[in-house]
């Protein structure tokens, strides 16, 4: 873990891992800081917008913290309804050297993760996609991709929250609403939540 | 029902107040105003508190008419105003009788005029702003001609003593930076910064585009994606720097070679595209 500095108010720590990421992610959540504005987890990183002083609490919290057992925090599971028909569904099959119904069976038996955020309100990018899925983004990017849409790139799935461009593999859709902005909890995805999908 | 009726838009007029911090992890840019003290000077020109809701204007151009009697105030670079075609002045309290309409002229220097009025804009908040937010789309559409804009409650009485003097923003700009977090994957960061850089067309509330000599990285690597904050100076493949203001993504996939300190991104939103920008690292 290296700490560096990001201008007058905040600071990122360069973690080794997605895993450690997420563990320094639910130690300084947990602890909830006075001072502490903002907690931005990336792939890598952890962006921390606080005051000097809590920025200090921050930083002594994680040098002592067992971030092999971080808490557990948020352990709530959501379950997605997805229909697996997207138009990439096929060019998937065919780069992984599998059946369709293989990439369906893959895709529905892993746990995933919320790690991080970003791209739009609600986007989550989901950690824990089985090796044998994880394919490059497309060469050249959709202008637009419908709400709902279940995709696949790199080492991540996600949902689309709302129509928006995207480059993305399209593998199914589900009809969750990700994001709503005048609800308690606006969005689905936080990170550190545990989402399966299911076959309809 | 208190209320402001939106005559002429101009080429872009956005309500704005302070934003909604907070919210980062869940995707959800920061917005608000760009120029901050420019909107806080005119709330306490008309007696609002400083993070009510005002209009910021792009180039001027807004005509108002107060359905019910107001104190509205412009702020921002100097600029021309009228009530009726009558001259009033930016940059002091304007008493607004039902009917009048007020107009913003085109300012001479920078980009964005602020149009605050007693009570604030009091359009439904989302996640506890009522700004709009270009890159997502949440908050308010952009206001057009016949819109209705709801004002809220007035709750305190207009400046009677603040003298203001405008300040115009200048043709080159002078931008103190802290390097960091990502100075280390570029070739003399402190240096390659202090060129000159000019503010492009392409810029708009998610960032400044600037052109000039490109960043040269000596790393090559792939950064995975990052959260990103207002100020942030993102460098893409191209070497040419882009300045993230309030309408920024979260995360970003490009390296961050130094972050603008806080006090200097109102004049960098003012900046038009031509102007000329350097930067002053610090460490």
């Amino acid at each position: 873990m290296r700490w560096r500095r990001y201008g007058e108010h905040a600071a990122l720590l360069d973690c080794a891992s997605l895993e450690e990421m997420s563990a320094a992610r639910a130690t300084l959540t947990e602890a909830a800081l006075d001072g502490v504005t903002e907690i931005v987890p990336g792939a890598r990183t952890l962006l921390v917008v606080a005051s000097t002083s809590a920025l200090e609490a921050a930083r002594s919290l994680l040098a002592s913290a067992d971030l092999d057992h971080p808490p557990a925090g948020d352990a709530r599971e959501v379950v997605l309804d997805v229909r697996y028909s997207g138009e990439d569904l096929s060019l998937v099959a065919e780069d992984a050297g599998l059946s369709v119904a293989e990439v369906v069976a893959l895709h529905t038996r892993a746990v995933y993760t919320v790690a991080f955020t970003g791209f739009a309100p609600g986007f989550g990018y989901l950690a824990g996609l089985p090796a044998e899925l994880q394919q490059s983004r497309l060469s050249s990017p959709r202008t637009r991709v419908p709400a709902g849409s279940v995709a696949i790139a790199d080492e991540y799935t996600g949902v689309y929250p709302r129509e928006s461009p995207g480059g993305w593999r399209l593998i199914g859709h589900t009809e969750v609403t990700l994001f709503e902005p005048s609800a308690a909890q606006p969005a689905l995805f936080t990170p550190g939540l545990r989402v399966r999908f299911r076959s309809v | 029902m208190r209320a402001l009726e939106i005559v002429s838009p101009g080429s872009l007029a956005l309500v704005q107040d302070l934003g909604r911090p907070g919210y980062a992890h869940l995707g959800v840019p920061p917005s608000g105003a760009l120029d901050v003290a420019a909107l806080r000077l005119g709330n306490r020109l008309v007696g609002n508190p400083e993070d009510a809701a005002g209009i910021e204007t792009v180039l001027g151009g807004l005509t108002v008419r107060a359905v019910v009697s107001c104190t509205a105030a412009v702020t921002g670079p100097p600029v021309a105003v009228s009530v009726d075609g009558r001259e009033t002045g930016s940059h002091t309290p304007i008493p607004l009788r039902p009917s009048q309409k007020l107009t913003i002229g085109r300012p001479a220097t920078g980009l964005r005029c602020y149009l605050a009025v007693s009570g604030g804009i009091a359009v439904p908040p989302v996640l506890g702003s009522r700004s709009t937010d270009v890159l997502s789309g949440l908050g308010p559409s952009p206001l057009e001609a016949g819109a209705s804009v709801p004002l809220g409650p007035v709750t305190g009485v207009p400046s009677g003593a603040d003298v203001v003097t405008a300040s115009s923003a200048p043709p080159q700009l002078a931008v103190p930076v802290l390097l960091g977090p990502r100075d280390d994957w570029f070739a003399d960061a402190r240096a390659s910064l202090n060129a000159q850089w000019t503010v492009t067309a392409e810029s708009n509330r998610v960032g400044v585009r600037l052109d000039g000599p490109p960043l040269r990285r000596v790393s090559t690597s792939e950064l995975p994606s990052e959260g990103v904050l207002t100020g942030a100076i993102q460098v893409p493949p191209n070497g040419l720097p882009l300045v993230f203001l309030a309408d920024h993504p979260t995360t970003g996939g490009y390296p961050v070679i130094a972050v603008v300190r806080r006090g200097s991104l109102g004049a960098l939103a003012q900046a038009r595209p031509g102007t000329l920008v350097r930067f002053h690292a610090s460490f």
